[in-house]
């Protein structure tokens, strides 16, 4: 095992990947709703939680990274935002204008596609089919699905999923 | 077009429609009671077998079928996976039947587990779907209370535990074999086969794979009967002893340019055109349609001449499209360029290539850097032949790669290029009125980024 200063992940998050560790056979089924957890709490699961990650699932960090790298989801240099926003970029909502909404979002929040404002309450991310293509064009910000958009009510939908998330912040 | 009465969809807009009283109130899980009451495996997967139901994630293969594939006595254990991971553009079937009637897809679960001897069932689930997410598990939860799931259901000696598997918005994780190596914590890679799943799948048991739509279809077809089932549909060519038919209803996706995009049951075999102009309220805007996706974009094309193809497995072969797929319908209207809409799927799918296999890594890749050097106005009719070239061999079909992502990419390629070939060749010399008959090479206009 990789000894290293910090130590990322908390006793809660070690005591909830532990409780799904009966559904399987073999821990390393572990390795992808461990990365759930830590990215749920910390917004990106940095090179420490790798490490940790591996130390409570008794795998080699190496092998942790190779599965985390695999799947883009997962932001390893810094946090994205408090909301993070998929912009559906596949061929039903292209159709209706996704890819121009992408744009204007970015253009509007200043910031590059991937990217978080400077704030840190929102990063805009294109995204393929969200499977919402009756709704297209379509974000999934956070856990809510925004229908049916154009440029204007994108933003203010937008507006009330940061809200929301900033109230469950002072909570 | 015949009256029809959803089936699958039958708890669509029912207040409530997605709980277990609700679900028992239309008759839900009297059936799984009584099969683990009076019968055994052996029958489940004849009346499966019987049935002629063949999966709807895609490939269409029979589900009867495939389960008498698990080896015979195995000691176990034994997986039952259930792919929720729809990614495939157009496609959202799978997300309304979790959401809104998701103990009809855990019955199917359970039956499908009794009859291949699973006791534990993962069903794995795209990121994307945290409404389906909080449904399955509240629903899960609904069923452990009621002892519908544990050990020893109802007495029975059957013990089943479902458990969700959350996955992290890759589509190639939708691949059967890459799924699995997903939940065993791996890079999707998917793997070569064989073996197949049901010899050596996940944790390297016997295993098998079956899409959410395909799990509804057996919790139908044990309460209403395999009579009932192959009453609906397109029967088998009597001419064709290997033609399995396209029995049931399925569930079609409508999107893109129509009015009334939705999620629509309807016997296998109605046209692309009955489904638009009958469900969808026609094209938008009283546009045409230029071209129509039958089954998700790795499908291919159809024109608008080839729209009475009637949407069953073989129909959209009969028009050079790779198949049925998902049955999900996409509008593209006469004011759509073929050259932007060639580009959105080659984006799509040098996005979503896992990497493994040089014809499927490079030559996503590079088709999409093409359609950005044609968009870019540099274009050369050359590169038609090229992407053309490239359609044709990439892929399992011809044998270059280890899974169908390939394929699927190929065919946009191949039909687009081949059905509107002259509004390729205008675009190209209109944009590129200086350079469009050169023939040296050019380089690349921006790398793609590596995977
Ligand atoms: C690139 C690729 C992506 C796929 N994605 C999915 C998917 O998201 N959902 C699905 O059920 N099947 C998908 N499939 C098909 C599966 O490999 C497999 O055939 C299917 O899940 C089997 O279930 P069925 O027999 O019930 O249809 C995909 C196949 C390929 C080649
Ligand atoms: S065909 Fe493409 S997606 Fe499939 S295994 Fe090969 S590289 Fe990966
Ligand atoms: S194409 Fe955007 S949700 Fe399907």
């Amino acid at each position: 095992m990789i000894a290293h200063g910090r130590r990322v992940i908390t006793d809660e998050m070690v005591a909830e990947i532990e409780a799904l560790a009966p559904r399987y056979p073999d821990r390393r089924a572990l390795v992808l709703p461990a990365l759930h957890i830590v990215n749920r709490e910390l917004r990106h699961v940095p090179l420490d939680a790798v490490v940790d990650v591996a130390a409570v699932l008794g795998l080699p960090p190496a092998e942790v990274q190779d599965t985390l790298t695999f799947y883009q989801f997962f932001h390893q240099a810094k946090p994205h935002g408090k909301v993070r926003a998929f912009v559906c970029r596949s061929i039903s909502c292209a159709l209706r204008g996704g890819d121009e909404l992408l744009v204007e979002l970015c253009r509007k929040h200043g910031v590059e596609p991937y990217g978080t404002t400077e704030d840190g309450s929102l990063t805009l991310e294109p995204a393929e089919c969200l499977g919402a293509c009756d709704f297209a064009p379509c974000i999934l910000a956070n856990d809510d699905l925004l229908k049916n958009l154009d440029p204007d009510s994108a933003a203010a939908a937008l507006e009330e999923v940061k809200a929301r998330a900033a109230a469950r912040e002072d909570s | 077009m015949q009256p029809f009465k959803p089936v699958l969809l039958e708890a669509v807009g029912v207040p409530d429609g997605n709980t277990l009283a609700s679900y028992r109130s239309r008759g839900g899980y009297a059936p799984l009671e009584r099969i683990l009451r009076e019968q055994q495996p052996a029958d489940i997967i004849e009346m499966v077998k019987a049935s002629k139901l063949r999966g709807r994630g895609g490939a269409g293969f029979q589900a009867g079928l495939k389960w008498s594939f698990l080896p015979k006595d195995h000691p176990g254990p034994i997986y039952l996976c259930v792919n929720a991971d729809e990614s495939e553009p157009g496609t959202f079937n799978n997300r309304i039947l979790m959401e809104d009637d998701p103990h009809q897809v855990l019955e199917g679960t359970m039956i499908s587990a009794f009859a291949t001897r699973a006791t534990t069932a993962y069903i794995y689930l795209r990121y994307e779907y945290p409404h389906a997410w909080n449904r399955l598990q509240a629903a899960i939860d609904e069923c452990y209370a009621a002892g519908l799931l544990g050990k020893n259901i109802q007495g029975s000696q059957f013990s089943l535990d479902i458990y969700l598997h959350r996955g992290a918005a890759a589509y190639i994780c939708g691949e059967e074999t890459g799924l699995i190596e997903s939940l065993e914590g791996k890079r999707a890679w998917p793997r070569i086969k064989p073996p197949f799943p049901a010899i050596e799948g996940v944790f390297r048991k016997p295993t098998v794979v079956n899409n959410v739509e395909t799990m509804a279809c057996v919790a139908q077809i044990a309460r209403r009967g395999v009579d009932w089932f192959t009453s609906i549909g397109v029967p088998a060519d009597p001419d064709n002893p290997r033609d399995p038919g396209s029995y049931g209803p399925k569930l079609y996706c409508l999107s893109g340019h129509v009015e009334k995009p939705g999620c629509y049951e309807a016997p296998l075999g109605i046209t692309a055109r009955e489904l638009i102009d009958g469900f969808g309220g026609g094209v938008w805007k009283g546009r045409r349609a230029k071209a129509v996706i039958p089954g998700g974009i790795s499908m291919g094309l159809m024109t608008e001449a080839e729209l009475d193809t009637p949407l069953d497995f073989k129909g959209p072969g009969t028009v050079g499209c790779m198949g049925l797929g998902t049955a999900a319908v996409v509008v593209i209207d006469e004011t759509v360029s073929i050259v932007d809409f060639l580009h959105n799927s080659c984006r799509f799918f040098a996005h979503e290539s896992c990497g493994q296999c040089t014809p499927c890594r490079e030559g996503t890749s590079w088709s999409l850097r093409m359609l950005e050097r044609i968009r870019a106005g540099k274009g050369r009719l050359k590169d038609l032949d090229i992407l053309l070239e490239l359609g044709n061999t990439m892929g399992m079909m011809p044998g270059s790669t280890i899974c169908g992502l390939a394929d699927g990419a190929a065919w946009p390629i191949k039909n687009a290029i081949t059905k509107f070939r002259n509004e390729f060749e205008d675009y190209i010399k209109r944009t590129n009125p200086e350079g469009w008959m050169v023939t040296d090479p050019v380089p690349a206009l921006q790398i793609v980024g590596a995977h």
